[in-house]
């Protein structure tokens, strides 16, 4: 192309000489003009910059961190070089968790971890980060183009796996404990775990992990209706986990006020919304003044909004919190709503509920409540040290079937002494550990009904049967 | 419960529930959760074949249970519409219920997720965090129900749910598969199959291939 654009330079030059009349000089000279531009141009093409070895301070156009080292000088940041040390996972790159990704590449961040199971698709386009010809791409890997062309000093690592199948969980657990890039770092392989999926169920997978893993991590959704959103961080045994209370849910001047308050309960993280074929609840809302029937709330399947100014405000939020966090500088907010029709910014704490239905996050709140060595937690901590007695009814289960009982993670520390508070006493650790919602605020699923009763002596649990033999069972079933 | 059919109110109370809390990582817990599900499961295929309303087949396709594969059908005017039906029993089970899958039906309806999931979201998975169907059933009094109905209603309003009114309406035992067979996919198919047909996203299996093979 370049010989191609010289020659058609010679043919110009060449024309130029050959003509008498001037007056065609001035359209020669745009022509020429024009085939040079084009010249420089192709001469330019994509160039990669080469790896930084240190952060420099020094203020030059060629400096990619001039303006965050200037956060130093400016007194806000003690060390920001530091963030070369980072490793900060993101579960889900869609919408918000790639606007994430590459503010974290472009702040220069040490390593990042991305995973989803996803293809970029062009219903993706009316957020930011992935382009048109990247259709088709894994989202893993269209992330890892164009992050690495922005920053190429950020290690990439990627996967390309769903979190909530038994597999991709092992998976994306193993790669969080890998410390090979930060050795002499205390805890798991990475500093945090930034969730930016879309959906319940793979909240709890990152939730499972991290309490596991006693791994601090932030949460983020944008609402399906696209208007509100939220952050929140969740630290093993010292804040409420993804379990301990359902998902909060903004509702304040939101149309979803009206199917929460009818429909009562639902999900709003989904890309899709389905109507509601049946009614599965009582309409609650009507008490409530509303006086909207649920009936005339069916809708026919409408498919989630999303906005890139919605995702992006989320996401930035996230990634601020997240530097916060990191580097040590501000307030890092618990929880940190967003409701974008009235500007509400509602903040709040929520402590861990002694009831949670994961027991690896009762594990962690004793923990927690045994570092702090304070006789005000006595009853919550003898609350929570009596929830293996579900453990060992099981371990009755299994013994009564003459199987060996596991020592798994989960049933490790089963040596708890074993006691069941009264009701009375339930009541006041629910009024200690209660926590009252802001304005605006409501919770999106009912709470879970844990503590189980334990089963009792009246009605044994006998475990004749083999699984070969209902396997078996099933099998004669389906066979005709 | 206005909304759901008396058929499958019966239908629900017969499938026994299931006690065991573990999930596919939990070892020999998770053995004795899927003798539970097993029994669920042949209990209520029986139940369907003993009403003439047989309507799937599943079974495990791994040795561990936490794959599951087989066929469901649906008739509509007289014609039988037959899928497969495949799920994973996610790692958080049964904190999150099982996505059931209709591969063939992939990208034919909005009311799906990528991959076949079927949309869930409004009339199952909230019956699945609380199992508050069944006691909601169980309560004998209907004027008592509905007092329980509005404080209940008026809690979660107030975004404070009593836990001694959780524990008056809900306890501990759990859907298991069959239950979202039940209320999740049948409900699913009665709903979407019908509409599917009518516009024409699918078409009988006879229709299909009248032109080149006989039925
Ligand atoms: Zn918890």
């Amino acid at each position: 192309m370049e010989a191609e654009l010289k020659e058609l330079l010679h043919d110009i030059e060449a024309l130029d000489q050959s003509l008498t009349d001037s007056s065609h000089r001035a359209s020669i000279d745009k022509l020429r003009s024009h085939v040079e531009r084009l010249t420089s141009l192709g001469k330019s093409g994509p160039i990669r910059r080469l790896k930084v070895q240190d952060m420099s301070a020094e203020v030059v156009d060629s400096n990619p961190y001039s303006r965050l080292m200037a956060l130093q000088r400016m007194g806000i940041v003690k060390n920001y070089e530091k963030i070369r040390e980072f490793s900060v996972a993101i579960v889900g790159v869609g919408g918000v968790g790639s606007v994430a990704a590459e503010m974290l590449t472009r702040c220069g961040i040490g390593r990042l971890l991305l995973y989803d199971y996803d293809k970029v698709e062009l219903a993706n386009m009316n957020r930011l980060f992935f382009r048109p010809e990247q259709a088709g791409m894994t989202k893993t890997d269209a992330a890892v183009q164009t992050l690495s062309d922005i920053n190429p000093d950020v290690f990439l690592e990627s996967y390309t796996l769903n979190i909530t199948t038994v597999q991709g969980f092992e998976t994306f657990v193993s790669s969080l404990k890998n410390k090979s890039f930060c050795p002499s770092k205390e805890g798991s392989g990475v500093d945090l775990v930034l969730s930016c999926v879309d959906n319940y169920e793979a909240r709890m997978a990152v939730n499972q992990a991290c309490n596991e893993l006693n791994q601090t991590w932030m949460e983020s959704g944008v609402s399906e209706d696209a208007v509100s959103g939220h952050i929140q961080l969740l630290i093993p045994g010292e804040s409420a986990c993804f379990a301990c209370a359902p998902p909060l849910f903004i509702i304040l001047f939101s149309i979803s006020v009206l199917f929460f308050l009818s429909l009562n309960i639902k999900y709003v993280y989904h890309k899709w919304r389905c109507d509601t074929y049946l009614s599965p609840l009582p309409p609650f809302g009507l008490g409530c003044g509303i006086g909207v029937d649920e009936r005339t709330l069916k809708r026919e399947g409408v498919c989630a909004a999303s906005l890139p100014t919605t995702m992006g405000v989320v996401a930035g939020l996230l990634v601020q919190n997240t530097l916060k966090f990191l580097l040590n500088f501000g307030n890092v907010s618990p929880y940190l709503g967003y409701n974008s029709l009235k500007d509400y910014f509602p903040t709040m704490q929520m402590k861990p509920n002694p009831q949670c239905s994961n027991v690896a996050c009762l594990k962690r709140q004793v923990i927690t409540l045994t570092a702090c060595g304070n006789d005000k937690f006595y009853l919550q901590k003898e609350y929570i040290l009596a929830m293996p007695a579900r453990d060992a009814a099981l371990r009755a289960k299994m013994e009564a079937e003459d199987l060996p009982a596991t020592e798994g993670p989960l049933h490790a520390d089963n040596e708890w002494n074993i006691s069941v508070l009264g009701d009375n006493e339930l009541d006041s650790i629910d009024a200690a550990s209660s926590d009252v919602l802001p304005e605006g605020l409501v919770r999106e699923l009912p709470s879970a009904d844990e503590p189980q009763k334990l089963p009792t002596l009246e009605a044994p649990l006998t475990y004749i049967d083999d699984l070969e033999d209902l396997r078996r069972q099933l099998d004669a079933l389906n066979s005709n | 419960m206005e909304g759901w059919d008396p058929n499958t109110k019966s239908t629900l109370t017969h499938i026994p529930l299931l006690t065991t809390k573990a999930g596919p990582r939990d070892g020999a817990a998770w053995t004795l959760r899927l003798k539970e599900e097993y029994k669920a499961l042949i209990a209520y295929t029986q139940m369907n074949k003993s009403n003439d309303n047989d309507w799937f087949r599943i079974s495990a396709a791994n040795p561990e249970g936490t794959r599951w594969t087989g066929k469901c059908w649906y008739v509509h005017n007289l014609l039988k519409y037959e899928f497969d039906l495949q799920f994973d029993i996610p790692v958080t089970y049964p904190s999150t219920a099982p996505e059931l899958e209709l591969p063939q039906l992939d990208g034919k309806t909005q009311k799906m997720y990528r991959g076949g999931k079927i949309c869930l979201t409004v009339h199952f998975k909230p019956l699945w965090a609380k199992n508050r169907f069944i006691y909601i059933f169980n309560l004998s009094s209907g004027e008592e129900l509905s007092q329980n109905k509005a404080h209940f209603g008026l809690c979660l309003f107030h975004g404070n749910v009593s836990e001694k009114i959780s524990k008056l309406l809900f306890s501990s035992p759990r859907f298991g598969i069959a239950h979202a067979l039940c209320l999740g996919l049948a409900p699913w198919l009665a709903a979407e199959v019908p509409v599917l047909v009518d516009s024409g996203m699918i078409k009988h299996k006879d229709d299909a291939t009248s032109s080149s093979t006989e039925t």
